[in-house]
């Protein structure tokens, strides 16, 4: 049985759904584009990873194994609509810049897989602990992507401007393609980069080993 | 020889468990620069050949020297066109200072062209060479990699493919990324699965499209507007410029994409020598020959589903990117068959990109990248149907 310290802390880092098992990437690279969408949705997925690992960790034991994923895609779902509802009554112009992809969290693999691998058998306290750090570990990644994407592509964070960009009269040139989803590709990339340089033991075994090139005084 | 003894008197701090231990890559790739490397197959060898990376690539760095000097004769040739034009009789910039003395940027002479066009290549080309291989030293010394003389080519390259009045910064950030990301993060040289000095201009395409596309970058003087041809072309203008006179190299563009004869004579120098793969190079030229004649049979309103496939050869990195970029032997395919696939593939994404996306009028970069992505592929299956093949046979 893990300990509740382990669930809530174990997926920031050490076993982050995004950097370790590269789930939730769609949403990662659609709304970070800016840091207010990004910590909207981080709020968004944080609420409805905590309350629907909670739920279907309390109908866990009367749900027939065979349609639980239904079950599961059921409360979801709801979940989804009350955020997109609540999104669109007090926020309503993120709420538009964000879309689809609030609707989309429907679809969040991370959502639906903790769910399936945590809740399913685990008591409603431990689940909702599980829920909420999984998303806090999605949040970590999503923000840190923001915090590149936004500064270095429009020179601002928040809306407010940091780097003096030369439209406005400063000296950065903002780089176009941080506004561009592929950016986020990158990078994502680097902070895994960045990760596992940290943490070693997510590094996974070579599938063959490379010979060794040019050592030197090999052939003498 | 007094090189060679200092060469190995310096050497031992170089090795393992010496003063500069983590900078033996450089010293090696020094010393192998200048001499041939002293460590050779010791037991029986198979095969004796001359040809080795180190021949490669300085033959293919070489070749590419005429690009360079044809390229800036006719940058300098258009910027003093344009200064003559404006009536401006001295460069205002820092390049200036240098220039100003040396050259009267008069367009009719060969002298004031070339040298007026090598300060713009030769101080790109420096800042592109250094912030490369500052990386690729680093990356090597963590890693145990050698350097070796794929970055000369990488470089050359990467310069030759951007427009002439590209701030040099911004140049130093492109090749860096295509360095690290394209290369040394897959494992250095032969690694690599994207042409880097590519990856490193499509970095650059997209991130400061102001300085890397429009009207304004392709004549190095402040001010002056000029659209390439092929620009002039996506929008159905007059292409400003007869098939000659763009044949030989006389209008804007890229450093080294303007002349398409020269690129054709380093093309047969790189063929004859065995070095770049001619299946490659015939197969692009193949793909581009059959797409746009295709495109030439349907009615359109689109000014350029009618231009022809000479046209299409001249104009634009077609050449340039047919001879040095989609040859690089790592990032292309592998095998004979698929060479010419892989070929075909690259000249019928050029003339798509460039006739039917209205985004883009030029299309051999972003061709070039999606041929890199499916070169393992076309190995995979020209493999698959040999073994097929000689199953067959019994």
């Amino acid at each position: 049985m893990a300990s509740q310290k382990e669930v809530l802390i174990d997926p920031i880092f050490n076993n982050n759904p995004i950097a370790l098992q590269v789930l939730g990437i769609c949403s990662a690279l659609a709304v970070t584009i800016n840091m207010a969408t990004t910590l909207v949705m981080c709020l968004a997925v944080i609420f409805v990873c905590t309350m629907s690992n909670l739920a279907v960790s309390l109908v866990r034991n009367r749900v027939p194994t065979n349609i639980r994923i239904i079950v599961q895609m059921t409360i979801i779902s709801s979940l989804v609509i009350v955020v997109d509802q609540v999104l669109q009554a007090v926020a309503y112009d993120i709420s538009k810049s964000l879309s689809v992809f609030v609707g989309l969290i429907i679809t969040n693999c991370i959502v639906m897989g903790r769910a399936e691998a945590f809740a399913m058998q685990n008591g409603p306290w431990l689940s909702a602990l599980d829920g909420f750090g999984n998303a806090l570990g999605y949040s970590v990644i999503l923000i840190g992507v923001a915090l590149v994407r936004e500064p270095l592509g429009s020179g601002t964070l928040l809306g407010y401007e940091i780097i003096p960009t030369v439209a406005n009269g400063g000296w950065y040139v903002p780089n176009g393609l941080l506004l561009l989803a592929p950016s986020a590709f990158f990078i994502i990339g680097l902070f895994i980069w960045a990760i596992r340089a940290w943490k070693t033991e997510q590094v996974e075994e070579p599938e063959y080993e490379i010979a060794p090139n040019g050592q030197y005084k090999e052939a003498i | 020889m007094g090189l060679r003894s200092l060469l190995d008197d310096i050497a031992p701090s170089f090795e393992r468990g010496g003063k500069f231990e983590s900078l033996y890559p450089l010293y090696e790739a020094f010393d192998t620069m200048l001499y041939t490397p002293s460590s050779t197959t010791s037991g029986a060898s198979h095969v004796r050949d001359g040809l080795n990376l180190k021949r490669v690539m300085i033959t293919v760095w070489l070749c590419a020297f005429l690009p360079v000097f044809v390229g800036s004769y006719f940058i300098g040739l258009n910027a003093n066109e344009a200064m003559q034009a404006l009536g401006m009789t001295s460069v205002g910039n820092w390049r200036g200072f240098f220039l100003n003395g040396l050259v009267s940027y008069d367009p009719n002479s060969v002298w004031d062209c070339l040298v007026h066009g090598l300060a713009y290549f030769i101080p790109l080309y420096i800042t592109v060479f250094v912030a490369g291989i500052l990386f690729e030293l680093w990356f090597a010394s963590k890693r145990g990699h050698e350097i070796n003389e794929g970055y000369f080519v990488t470089s050359i390259l990467f310069t030759l493919s951007l427009p002439p009045s590209i701030p040099l910064w911004m140049a130093a950030v492109g090749v860096v990324f295509g360095v690290v990301i394209a290369k040394e993060v897959f494992g250095g040289t032969g690694k690599n699965f994207l042409n880097p000095a590519l990856t490193g201009r499509a970095f650059l395409y997209f991130a400061y499209p102001a300085q890397m596309s429009g009207d304004a970058v392709w004549v190095a003087v402040d001010g002056w507007t000029q659209a390439t041809p092929l620009g002039n072309a996506a929008l159905g203008l007059d292409y400003g410029v007869d098939w000659m006179s763009a044949f030989i190299g006389s209008m804007p563009g890229s450093v080294g994409e303007t002349s398409t004869l020269t690129i054709l004579i380093a093309g047969v120098l790189l063929c004859l020598s065995r070095i770049a793969s001619w299946r490659v190079m015939a197969g692009v030229l193949l793909g581009m020959v059959l797409t746009s004649s295709l495109f030439n049979l349907l009615p359109s309103s689109n000014p350029m589903f009618a231009m022809p496939f000479y046209w299409h050869l001249v104009l634009g990195g077609f050449a340039f990117g047919a001879v040095f970029m989609a040859t690089d032997p790592v990032s292309a395919a592998m095998t004979n068959n698929g060479r010419w696939f892989y070929g075909i593939l690259i000249g019928f994404m050029c003339v798509l990109i460039r006739v039917v996306n209205p985004a883009f009028p030029e299309g051999m970069m972003l061709a070039i990248l999606f041929g890199n992505l499916f070169a393992p592929l076309i190995d995979h299956f020209v493999m698959q149907s040999n073994i097929k093949r000689r199953l067959a046979r019994g």
